[in-house]
């Protein structure tokens, strides 16, 4: 099947610009004759709701949390870039575009990526306006910073917990448009099914977390900002919450899944402790600033902390700082990522597991005095101590990598349509705008783009052609998708095995950081692909599901979910199996330059990969949107 | 170092159900294990011997959501200050503790089920004014306005708030005065907060109140268990604000 982009004509600073004079409006009195669906309420979610009823269109907003304002947008630590320039430094909407199609090792959207930094700037416009409190200078002017693949300090925060500004802000939005009545608020509600007529996207089928009810949703349009599937890895600096099901339900019911295999692990985590392990804790990009990394030239095994302090600087190997002298520690996650993992297999790792390297901030307390670093990363600081019980201050801290964002996800066109008619994906939970690898601070800045200032104006071009079209729950459709859902309920609920879900969820994600995690070969695809299908055959005829589910029912949640990334995680496979080069975070051993940097193959595998859904237990089949770059010149990505 | 302990833990099927405690005992705990990690094994225990799980909110497990929400040997989040309840380690317990783990108590927080309330009202509170009422589009440029650092500071101080309740659970009271305070603060000494800044005031502290929350009598306790370590010199600054939008109220 052949892919439409939709990417609008003209020279890349102007696409934008043209293709909202040239796409349809609804007039704003017709606006409250339309009711859109949106799931989810991080970033993308709220904002997208919150902008949409200021439009004036119904809207009716889910999440499964207690409250909007916990979802794992709130997280996010560092910051949001954005092309202000206001250091005077050298930036510009086209160096940040650059750098993030760079960062992305050229397997992003030219145009989808020119239109985020494009907007970048009057997203902090608005954050600013709804009272977020960015850090800011004696002079009372905003403050930035720099991260990771940059060389221009864009990055906006507040304290170490700017995700949580910004989603109390947009949560603030939304939240006066509940008070409005213009939002009607679905908290403790999961979404389930994807309701089709004739095609189009029309309504989603819920699940009332609280008595189990099974309701159906009509609209004329669905918004899916539901994030990423980081965990089906089990351990990922996700929340325990997050998950894959509405992605892959739509998937299941037509939409295409692009990417899937594009994974990033985070640089700089908190190391693994132990087997009761539930998730693992992110420390701040930012961090990489003014810390150091480390390891010794020789393994020490069991290398502690303290004892760190005692090794003399011509026995330290600081490795990024030797490798790539012009980033230095800001090279990329992708790229420190992989050096950290290569560190540790040479055996030289540290702390007791021999997986960990050190970010050490003994020079810059030097350098800045402690009360300088307490100011930039007390939070961090704390939140490391706490579960590490290493003072940070004193001696370095571990780090080593970690599962914490999926770049893949539901394949949308420019206007953020999947391949479901009426049916749009924002934020984590599409594909569009990092590619390979993305930058760090640019998370967030794609959640609220895609939420504040692309959906308001790509949504009319759809509903206008759908005026008087009325939308009803009294559809077949939504029958049969209740009967679905709910055989499937009564499936889990009755197979009575004697394994929890918890151990199938760990058994995969085992696998998957084993074969498909931070490099993956062949072979070891080929035993992923077997196992998963094991785990899964398995699952269904031996998990226990206790309780019913007319309750508030943990068992029952987590198996819904587990079930769905016991399916997504094969496709990661079949997706790493298909793409023979590296790129970003995507790392074959087969494919990499002679000084072990990933090696990408563009004449082959210059396109996004669209999976197909062909029904229970078939291969999905692959479609290709090739890849043109008109702007940006693909070269072996250097930070030398 | 592994421990062994008592877990008295509340078990309450739903809203209707009268609730009770129930003793439960977990060998083997590591100290490198967070308190909800060794809720974990208890609950993967249960739920192998066909039993139903202790239920509990929790997401994110790094102490910014505010979903977590126990009270343990009598304190919201535990022994340890400055944390939420996934913060905590096991290392702050030691061999043969016998913990008592209870939710939420207060009125305007019906229990749900087991240690699961129902904070909705916090939301409401939000709902009835904590925001700017600015649309998406046409705002003027971020640095158009200067903000001292000091003022941006003490807003960001306010704005840590997680809207975990610990407040609300420690309060004698029950009063919701610490949480609904750190939103009217924040926005009182913004400069985008000054057009709505007492009908905002009057707005959320009337819903407060009509959520069924205690008044205020500056006890302080909330302070102390508050996990982000917010001070009442924010509660202080709702009071001011108050009296200042009582004299020059439109609402009443």
């Amino acid at each position: 099947m052949k892919l439409d982009s939709k990417v609008p004509e003209g020279p890349i600073a102007e696409k934008w610009t043209r293709h909202k004079f040239n796409i349809k409006l609804v007039n704003p009195a017709n606006k409250r004759k339309y009711d859109i669906i949106v799931v989810g309420t991080g970033l993308g979610g709220a904002s997208a709701a919150a902008s949409l009823a200021e439009l004036g269109y119904n809207v009716k907003n889910f999440c499964y949390q207690d409250s909007p304002r916990r979802a794992h947008s709130i997280a996010a630590q560092g910051g949001i870039n954005a092309a202000k320039n206001y250091p005077n430094d050298g930036d510009s909407i086209f160096r940040l575009f650059y750098d993030t199609v760079k960062g992305g090792d050229y397997r992003s959207r030219e145009a989808n990526v020119y239109r985020l930094a494009e907007v970048s700037n009057d997203i902090i416009d608005q954050c600013v306006a709804q009272g977020v409190p960015f850090a800011r200078e004696y002079g009372g002017k905003l403050d930035n910073r720099s991260f990771g693949g940059a060389q221009v300090s864009r990055t906006f925060y507040a304290r170490g917990q700017t995700g949580q500004q910004l989603l109390l802000g947009a949560y603030s939005a939304l939240s006066r448009q509940i008070a409005t009545g213009k939002v009607e608020l679905f908290d403790r509600t999961e979404m389930l099914d994807l309701v089709l007529i004739d095609g189009e996207a029309k309504g989603i089928i819920t699940r009332d977390l609280i008595t189990g009810k099974i309701e159906s949703h009509a609209a004329h349009a669905v918004v899916l900002a539901t994030g990423g599937y980081g965990n089906v890895f089990f351990l990922s600096t996700n929340a325990m919450g997050s998950n894959g099901t509405a992605a892959w339900r739509a998937h299941k019911k037509g939409a295409f899944f692009a990417n899937p295999c594009f994974t990033q692990i985070h640089p700089t985590c908190i190391p693994v402790s132990g087997d009761h392990q539930s998730k693992l804790t992110l420390m701040s990009e930012s961090l990489r600033n003014d810390g150091r990394i480390w390891v010794p030239k020789e393994g020490k095994p069991g290398l502690t902390a303290l004892e760190a302090t005692k090794i003399p600087e011509e026995e330290r190997d600081y490795y990024l700082e030797r490798k790539y002298p012009s980033f230095g520690n800001l090279v990329p996650r992708d790229v420190a990522s992989r050096n950290a993992k290569m560190v540790c297999d040479e055996g030289r790792g540290v702390g007791a597991t021999g997986k960990a390297v050190f970010l050490d901030f003994a020079d810059a307390i030097k350098r800045l005095g402690k009360d300088v670093i307490s100011q930039r990363y007390g939070n961090l600081f704390d939140m490391y101590q706490q579960i590490q019980g290493d003072n940070p201050y004193e001696v370095p801290m571990m780090i080593y990598p970690a599962v914490h964002y999926t770049m893949g996800g539901l394949w949308v066109d420019y206007n953020l349509m999947t391949s479901i008619p009426g049916l749009y994906a924002l934020g984590e939970c599409n594909f569009s705008d990092h590619g390979a690898n993305r930058l760090g601070a640019s998370a967030l800045m794609q959640g609220l783009a895609d939420g504040y200032f692309v959906i308001p104006y790509t949504i009319g071009d759809y509903l206008a052609g759908k005026l008087n079209e009325k939308v009803s729950t009294d559809h077949e459709a939504f029958r049969e998708a209740e009967k679905e859902v709910k055989e499937r309920i009564d499936k889990l609920l009755n197979i009575n095995g004697n394994k929890t879900v918890d151990d199938f969820h760990k058994e995969l994600g085992h696998v998957m950081w084993e074969y498909v995690g931070m490099s993956r070969t062949e072979e070891g695809l080929k035993i992923a692909k077997a196992k998963i299908k094991e785990i899964r055959d398995e699952f269904w005829k031996n998990v226990k599901v206790v309780g019913t589910n007319d309750e508030l029912n943990m068992s029952l949640e987590k198996a819904n979910r587990v079930a769905d990334f016991l399916e997504l995680g094969e496709l990661m496979v079949d997706d790493a199996q298909n793409r023979k080069e590296s790129c970003g975070g995507h790392f074959r051993e087969e494919s990499q330059t002679p000084e072990g940097e990933a090696l990408r193959i563009d004449d082959q595998y210059s396109y996004v990969s669209a999976w197909q859904y062909n029904g229970e237990g078939k291969e999905e089949t692959l479609n290709k949107e090739p890849l043109m770059f008109e702007n940006v010149k693909l070269t072996q990505r250097s930070y030398k | 170092m592994n421990m062994n302990l008592k877990l008295n833990i509340w078990r309450q099927k739903n809203a209707n159900d009268k609730g009770k405690f129930v003793t439960y005992e977990v060998s083997d705990v590591s100290p490198d294990m967070s308190f909800l990690e060794m809720i974990d094994v208890l609950n993967e225990d249960l739920t192998r011997k066909g039993e139903d799980p202790v239920h509990f909110d929790h997401d994110c497990r790094e102490g910014i959501c505010g979903a977590c929400s126990m009270v343990i040997n009598g304190r919201a989040h535990g022994p340890k200050r400055g944390i939420t309840t996934c913060q905590l380690h096991m290392r702050s317990f030691k061999e043969g503790d016998s913990i008592t783990i209870e939710p939420w108590r207060a009125d305007a927080f019906p229990v749900v089920k087991d240690l699961v309330v129902d904070r909705s009202a916090f939301d409401r509170i939000i709902q009835a004014g904590g925001y700017v009422s600015v649309g998406t589009g046409g705002t003027p440029d971020a640095n158009a306005i200067p903000i001292p650092k000091k003022t941006a500071d003490i807003a960001m101080d306010a704005a840590q708030c997680i809207g975990c309740g610990a407040c609300v659970a420690t309060c004698k009271n029950a009063s919701a005065m610490l949480f609904t305070s750190a939103k009217i603060s924040q926005l009182a000494v913004l400069p985008q907060g000054q057009t709505e800044r007492y009908n905002r005031v009057e707005k959320m502290i009337m819903q407060m109140e009509e959520e069924g929350f205690g008044g205020c009598t500056n006890t302080g306790a909330c302070e102390v268990e508050c996990p982000k370590e917010i001070s009442i010199e924010h509660i202080a600054r709702a009071h001011r604000e108050f009296i200042a939008a009582k004299a020059c109220s439109h609402n009443v």
